[in-house]
């Protein structure tokens, strides 16, 4: 069966971008624009990870991280977290909440998709994806 | 009744005073003092209430109503609320061996003769009205009590008694009798404990009496107050009982000041309150017991009067006498004798006090100076001047009540007792500005007290003795009506035109007016000796300078202790002089030697000692004048005792300081704290402009990857995605731009270019090139631009910049289904008002004051995130501030927000000044 990516970000772009990404690496992809809607979407159904962008309307990523750490039906869901911002505190901050990656935008797709695959299917040690 | 008996109880009465008097003395000689409790010391202060109170309350009441009230209103006051005062002059005078007032005032202002010499005067001339007044009761209630015709009651007869006047027996009796009492020792300051037990039981008599009388009146000739009451108000007085709408309240609060001053400054209460108070702790009781006595003998006050009113009708009884001739018409006779006592014991309390008080007063202040200073009588040699002391002060007080005799004989016919009290209580009240002020003012002067006391004392004897003696026919009645050689602005009850308050109130403006005018002013603008400052310290800082070390340091010179106890004992006697000398010695652990020099302690004590028999001023000449060499280095002096203060006020400036250093240290925080908040400002905006270029740089670099990995994608979905490159593209562009732009403008770089701009055009400039975005989101737009609007004073491009933000912002977050935008231009005053309005969700209360910040995008606004830097309406605010305007946002009741700002009217000069 086909893994499930939640996409949380509220640039329609990026989304579309993410989107086409993740689709042609053969996932499921759903949206969600804002904290609030990736919280009921994850309630509705809980995906195999999410790509969380932490500047968000409503509930911000680092809200829906912990949110989600802390509710015992997510054990297995992973989190990738994105950040515009690129400051060394949020990187640390979502790690302490529980994101297993943490990526700063602009993003290389193609690591990004390799990251995803990896992380969901280890077959290897997940590398880090950055702005190279 | 017969005279004879009369006399003879008024005779043992006063023998069993004097018994009792000598007895306590007697006791006290013997270590064992009755007087040293504060209830004894509390009736003493009764001497307050005197004839005026036993008599003229009740005349006062029967005539005026509550007006009588005020007289005991005053002490209340400042006995509960004001006993700091006391506190402090008391204090002081056992520090300083203070006799009297006049003492109390000459050493507090450089220890001047003059100045003692003057308040003598004033209290002398003052308290003479006083003390005609008791001798007028005493002699009238005396003539009444033996004449038993209906007629004698109702218009006591002028009789006289074995050919003499009654008053001038009764005033000679008194002489001698204050004569027995209050010179039989030397030592002013020392403590007459015979006196005060007397006086105590004076006090004691006049109120059981008093309340005797009101018992009777109560409950023997009505059943209680309350039968009482009513039966005066069937017969119409219920005006005496009632503060009625048309009372005099300016002269309510006279007499309420007036009796506040006069309980501190009258001779014969400072006297009793303070120099006879024999331990200060006593006073605390006084401060609630006192008002308690007053409340006490005054509740039987209106009772009384009432029923005299209701005794003797509308005939012309003189209500004065109430308290003896209603006992008499309800054939009381008895009654009435006990009456006469309390009366007899009032009037003799306070003769008695009042005479001894100013006598010390008239001999140190008045009499001692004046003879030192007559060569002839060569004071100066070593004559033992004890006896002379003494006489002086029996010559003086036999003196004092052939005064006060002269004055009834003069004045007290034509007045009621009230009246007269009130005027002397009206002197008294001018050393209250040189007493209050001399305790808690340093700066207070010699020349200011002088001048002050000086002033008030001749517009009291101008506004109330001299016309006293005029309606008396001692004067021309022309100089009340018209004025002095008809200078109608002299007239003494309307001087300078004040017209329309009672005489008394007149009086008391004017003279305190002038009193404490010339006290400050003088005060302030004339220059303290070093005396003056010395005395000034010690009096305001009493409770920081009571150690004797300190004062010791008057006294630099050099003398024997032979001269120095020869001088003492010239005055206070040999004997006393020497014990004194011992005591001195013996407290010191020290072997005082004939020979040897003395040293600053004994000059001191010896100056203290003399100050209690003659006064501080002529102690100190007196001492000075065994003094040889440097006598005293009074600035150094000055020096060493102000270090006491020195070091108060160098610890209040620590503490100054230190307060100072906390409010810098808090400065400093609240910097840091801002440094702080700027820093995460600046930390904001920067994360915030990273935030911005990454996101459109996010696309730009996905969908340009996507399109190199994919070249399989379908044509339509390339061009969307190229679409989007471009989009972005254009955005990083606006970005920048508008970054720059805000940067140049807070850097005060931009390039302005102000200019006369019309604004229905540049509105709608700007709207033709929003039209594309209008069209495309299907918004309704409504412009309304008046005809003929003045110009604006602008830059016309930033003008539309402003425009066009606000709009396109307007757009974004207006009604999505059914957008309607209005644009508004309004003139006003000085400026034009431009106002964009939607109708979307308006914006939340929380936001209202951060919407203009950078990056402050109201991302609750919307469902979506909106398009935008979130720099636009930062931007607006700046070019709208630079241009001399205002931008605020507010929701539309209809729903929706309006930003509206202002631009300058051109037209307008002084309003542009900022766009300049």
């Amino acid at each position: 069966m086909t893994h499930t990516v939640l996409v949380v970000e509220d640039e329609p772009n990026i989304v579309l971008s993410l989107q086409f990404i993740l689709r042609q690496a053969g996932f499921t992809v759903r949206v969600a624009r804002d904290g609030d809607q990736a919280l009921r979407a994850i309630d509705d159904y809980v995906p195999d990870l999410v790509v969380l962008d932490i500047m968000l309307p409503k509930q911000d990523g680092f809200a829906v991280c912990e949110a989600i750490r802390g509710n015992e039906s997510c054990r297995n869901l992973k989190i990738i977290m994105l950040s515009a911002k690129s400051r060394e505190v949020d990187k640390e901050r979502a790690m302490l909440l529980g994101a297993d990656e943490f990526v700063t935008k602009p993003f290389s797709t193609r690591a990004l998709g390799k990251m995803v695959k990896d992380i969901i299917a280890p077959s290897k040690p997940p590398m880090q994806a950055n702005q190279s | 009744m017969s005279g004879g008996l009369v006399l003879a109880v008024s005779i043992l009465y006063l023998g069993l005073l004097f018994a009792i008097a000598q007895f306590v003395d007697l006791r006290s000689a013997k270590g064992w003092p009755l007087t040293r409790n504060p209830y004894i010391y509390t009736l003493s202060i009764g001497v307050y209430c005197t004839s005026w109170t036993f008599y003229g309350s009740v005349g006062l009441a029967a005539t005026r109503g509550l007006d009588f009230l005020t007289i005991y209103l005053g002490p209340t006051l400042v006995f509960i609320l004001w006993s700091v005062v006391w506190v402090k002059i008391i204090r002081i005078c056992k520090v300083h061996r203070i006799t009297s007032i006049a003492d109390f005032i000459a050493s507090r202002y450089g220890k001047h003769a003059r100045l003692g010499g003057l308040v003598t005067i004033i209290a002398v001339v003052g308290t003479m009205p006083y003390i005609s007044l008791q001798l007028k009761s005493i002699a009238t209630s005396f003539r009444i009590l033996v004449s038993s015709s209906e007629t004698a009651i109702l218009h006591a007869p002028n009789e006289q008694i074995f050919f003499i006047d009654t008053t001038l027996i009764v005033a000679v009796a008194l002489a001698l009798f204050a004569i027995l009492f209050g010179t039989r020792h030397i030592d002013a300051s020392e403590h007459h404990e015979g006196l005060v037990a007397a006086i105590a039981f004076e006090s004691v008599v006049k109120l059981v009496s008093f309340l005797a009388v009101g018992f009777f009146v109560t409950f023997g000739l009505y059943n209680g107050f309350a039968d009482l009451f009513s039966a005066a108000a069937d017969s119409g007085l219920e005006t005496l009982f009632t503060v009625s709408r048309d009372s005099d309240y300016s002269l309510w609060m006279t007499m309420t000041i007036l009796s506040m001053a006069a309980i501190i400054c009258l001779p014969r209460q400072f006297y009793m309150t303070a120099v006879e108070n024999p331990d200060e702790s006593f006073l605390r009781k006084a401060t609630w017991l006192f008002p308690l006595y007053l409340l006490v003998i005054n509740i039987f006050v209106l009772p009384i009067a009432l029923a005299g009113r209701l005794s003797f009708g509308n005939a012309s009884a003189d209500a004065d006498m109430f308290m003896l001739t209603v006992p008499l018409f309800h054939d009381q006779a008895f009654l009435a004798l006990i009456a006469f006592i309390g009366g007899l014991s009032a009037a003799t309390s306070m003769v008695i006090v009042a005479s001894i008080a100013l006598a010390t007063m008239v001999c140190n202040d008045l009499i001692m100076p004046f003879l030192l200073r007559w060569k002839g009588l060569n004071i100066n040699k070593n004559d033992d001047l004890t006896g002379l002391l003494l006489t002086i002060r029996r010559v003086s007080i036999l003196l004092i009540l052939i005064l006060g005799y002269a004055y009834y004989l003069i004045a007290s016919e034509s007045y009621s007792l009230v009246t007269i009290g009130l005027v002397s209580f009206a002197a008294a009240a001018q050393f209250a500005p040189a007493i209050i002020g001399g305790i808690f003012w340093k700066g207070a002067s010699y020349r200011g007290a002088m001048a002050g006391l000086a002033l008030g004392f001749l517009v009291w004897l101008y506004t109330l003795l001299l016309p006293s003696f005029a309606q008396s026919g001692w004067l021309p009645i022309s100089f009340i009506e018209q004025g002095p050689y008809g200078l109608t602005f002299l007239r003494p009850y309307a001087l300078f035109g004040l017209e329309g308050f009672d005489r008394l109130t007149h009086a008391l403006f004017w003279s305190m007016l002038v009193n404490i005018g010339a006290y400050w002013i003088v005060s302030l603008s004339s220059h303290q000796t070093a005396i003056e400052r010395i005395q000034g310290t010690l009096f305001v800082d009493v409770f920081g300078h009571t150690d004797d070390e300190r004062d010791s340091r008057y006294w630099r010179g050099s003398a024997t202790v032979a001269d120095l106890q020869q001088l003492v004992g010239r005055f206070v006697g040999v004997q006393r002089a020497a014990q004194a000398f011992s005591d001195f010695a013996a407290e010191r652990d020290i072997n005082l030697r004939k020979n040897h020099s003395a040293d600053a302690a004994l000059l001191d004590f010896a100056e203290k000692m003399l100050a209690g028999a003659i006064g501080s001023a002529t102690a100190r000449v007196m001492v000075g004048s065994v003094v040889k060499g440097e006598i005293v280095g009074l600035d150094e002096v000055y020096r060493i005792l102000d270090e006491t203060s020195q070091v108060i006020e160098y610890s209040h400036r620590l503490e100054q300081k230190s307060a100072e250093l906390e409010r810098a240290t808090a400065q400093l925080r609240n910097a840091n704290e801002r440094l702080k908040e700027l820093d995460s400002l600046k930390d904001h905006f920067l994360s915030m402009v990273s935030h911005e270029l990454r996101t459109p740089l996010t696309s730009l670099r996905a969908f340009g990857e996507i399109l190199v990995d994919n070249p399989e994608v379908s044509p339509e979905e390339r061009e969307r995605f190229l679409n989007v490159i471009i989009k972005e593209s254009s955005r990083l562009t606006r970005l920048i731009d508008q970054l720059l732009d805000l940067a140049r403008m807070e850097a005060g770089q931009m390039d302005w270019s102000l200019d006369t701009v019309d604004i229905a055009a540049t509105v709608r400039e700007a709207m033709a090139a929003l039209a594309g975005l209008i069209q495309e989101n299907d918004v309704e737009v409504k412009t309304y631009i008046p005809e003929n609007l003045p110009m604006v004073r602008a830059d016309r491009d930033q003008l539309i910049q402003v425009i066009i933000n606000l709009v396109s912002n307007a757009i974004k977050f207006c009604n999505k289904a059914e957008g309607r935008i209005g644009v508004s231009v309004t003139a006003r005053n000085n400026m034009l008002e431009v106002g964009v309005s939607d109708n979307g969700k308006g914006i939340a209360e929380h936001m209202m004051g951060r919407i203009f910040e950078k990056f402050h995008q109201s991302i609750d606004r919307g469902e979506d995130k909106p398009q935008g830097s979130g720099l636009g309406l930062a931007i607006c605010r700046e070019i709208v501030t630079f241009l001399g305007g205002r931008i605020w946002v507010a929701n539309r009741p209809e729903g929706g927000a309006v930003f509206t700002f202002t631009v300058p009217r051109a037209d307008r000069q002084d309003i542009r000044l900022s766009a300049e």
